[in-house]
């Protein structure tokens, strides 16, 4: 799923400035599975930036709203009359969400809540993994379903390099514990697997066009298009 | 960390005041102020502790309101805030003792939306100890009085919440977003009976 972070409160505040009317937005899909942004958020946020302004003594009207996808035009559709109302719209759902809300209802003033961080999964609950960057060519068939681009730290299509120790990546520090080594657990599983021979292939190096790097992708399905 | 200290050692008569009261900064402290205080207490425990509290004659401030749940584990971070927003000056979850809850972990669940209650506040600039975690036990009348007398000495210390507001009630403002959750007083007549009268002294 896509997860993000909620951003510190004191840039929440600032992106909000002197509006009147706000109105938190939270997306009850990825960003509520973890915890950041669903309805349940939204109305945190809504009531602390309440509580704010009451310390400072402003009169501000703070509304929370979640929509089922922030993402897609038809869930919005549901939400547009509250989003009207609003001087500014603080949503919490992934970049995705936000940049859909505020291309939906151009030109309101819809700012960020939330930092989107990655692909991940939950390891554990309240535990998420990055495992996934949308490279656009995906390999992991012969790494034993491991991906090496986001799980080594180098992205190391012909790995492990010398740092790879007991399992462990050098860079695992205090902050970045216990990263383990990609390559390492990709020739546990190879080997697991009886396909110990694919650690010794040559690997070409990625087609990074297919990537971010090759600018804005888009994906059109022609035999799924509405006749 | 504040609170930790209410432990069973230190439950019946132990007298510790929680670390947070003596590291809040020493105001001048008005005689007149009587803080508002939201208690949300478990069924199985807190609730009865204060009917006990309540059969044994003992004496606590008037200045809670308590609210029953069924178990602390239902309150979630929101209740807490939206009593704090609608000018609650303290706010506290009485659970059971830790390993003695009901629904196994709901009083630890508790706890740990408290913490985050408190870094919500402190984000906000306002003082974290104005929201706490108990635990006690049903037999525990006297420490639930003890409790509540110390909590409201720490309210008095602070001194009223930033976020006074008139004309809202956050005893409702609390019962409210709990909706369905909240149980009715009435369903316990003698300690309802406690709480409306307050013992006051």
């Amino acid at each position: 799923m896509i997860t993000a972070e909620r951003k510190p409160f004191d840039e929440i505040v600032a992106l909000v400035g002197d509006k009147k009317k706000v109105l938190v937005a939270g997306c009850d899909t990825c960003v509520a599975i973890c915890l950041t942004g669903g309805e349940k958020e939204a109305e945190i946020l809504a009531s602390e930036l309440r509580i704010k302004a009451q310390q400072e003594g402003r009169e501000v009207e703070v509304e929370h709203t979640a929509a089922i996808r922030q993402c897609e035009w038809e869930y919005l559709d549901m939400i547009a009359d509250t989003v009207e109302a609003a001087d500014v719209v603080l949503s919490m759902a992934c970049g995705i969400g936000i940049q859909s809300m505020a291309e939906k209802f151009a030109p309101k003033l819809v700012m960020p809540a939330v930092n989107t961080n990655m692909l991940g999964m939950p390891q554990e609950h309240a535990v998420w993994l990055e495992r996934c960057v949308a490279c656009g060519e995906c390999r992991i068939g012969t790494t034993g379903g491991i991906c090496p681009v986001v799980r080594c730290s180098k992205s190391l299509m012909n790995g492990p390099c010398g740092g790879s120790h007991d399992g462990l990546c050098e860079v695992t520090t205090p902050e970045k514990e216990d990263i383990e080594c990609a390559w390492a657990l990709i020739w546990e599983r190879l080997k697991a697997q009886g396909r110990e021979e694919l650690m010794f292939m040559e690997r070409p190096p990625k087609d990074w066009s297919k990537s971010s790097s090759g600018g804005p992708r888009k994906m059109v399905r022609e035999e799924a298009k509405p006749v | 960390m504040a609170g930790a200290d209410v432990k069973p050692a230190a439950a019946e008569g132990g007298a510790a005041a929680p670390e947070a009261a003596d590291e809040a900064p020493k105001k001048p402290v008005d005689p007149d102020f009587e803080p508002e205080i939201i208690v949300f207490a478990c069924h199985y425990c807190a609730y009865a502790a204060a009917d006990l509290a309540g059969s044994m004659r003992l004496q606590y401030p008037s200045n809670i309101r308590m609210i029953k749940l069924p178990c602390t584990g239902k309150l979630e971070v929101i209740h807490l805030l939206r009593a704090i927003e609608a000018g609650a000056d303290g706010v506290y979850a009485a659970g059971c003792m830790e390993g003695e809850c009901h629904y196994l972990k709901g009083n630890l669940w508790a706890r740990k939306r408290v913490d985050h209650v408190k870094d919500l506040l402190t984000e906000l600039g306002i003082e974290p100890e104005r929201v706490e975690m108990y635990n006690m036990s049903s037999a525990m009348g006297a420490r639930f009085a003890e409790v509540a007398t110390e909590f409201t000495e720490r309210m008095k210390q602070l001194g009223p919440s930033p976020v006074k507001r008139q004309g809202v009630s956050p005893h409702a403002a609390a019962r409210e977003a709990l909706g369905g959750v909240a149980m009715p007083d009435e369903a316990h007549p003698a300690a309802a009976a406690t709480v409306e009268e307050g013992h006051a002294e």
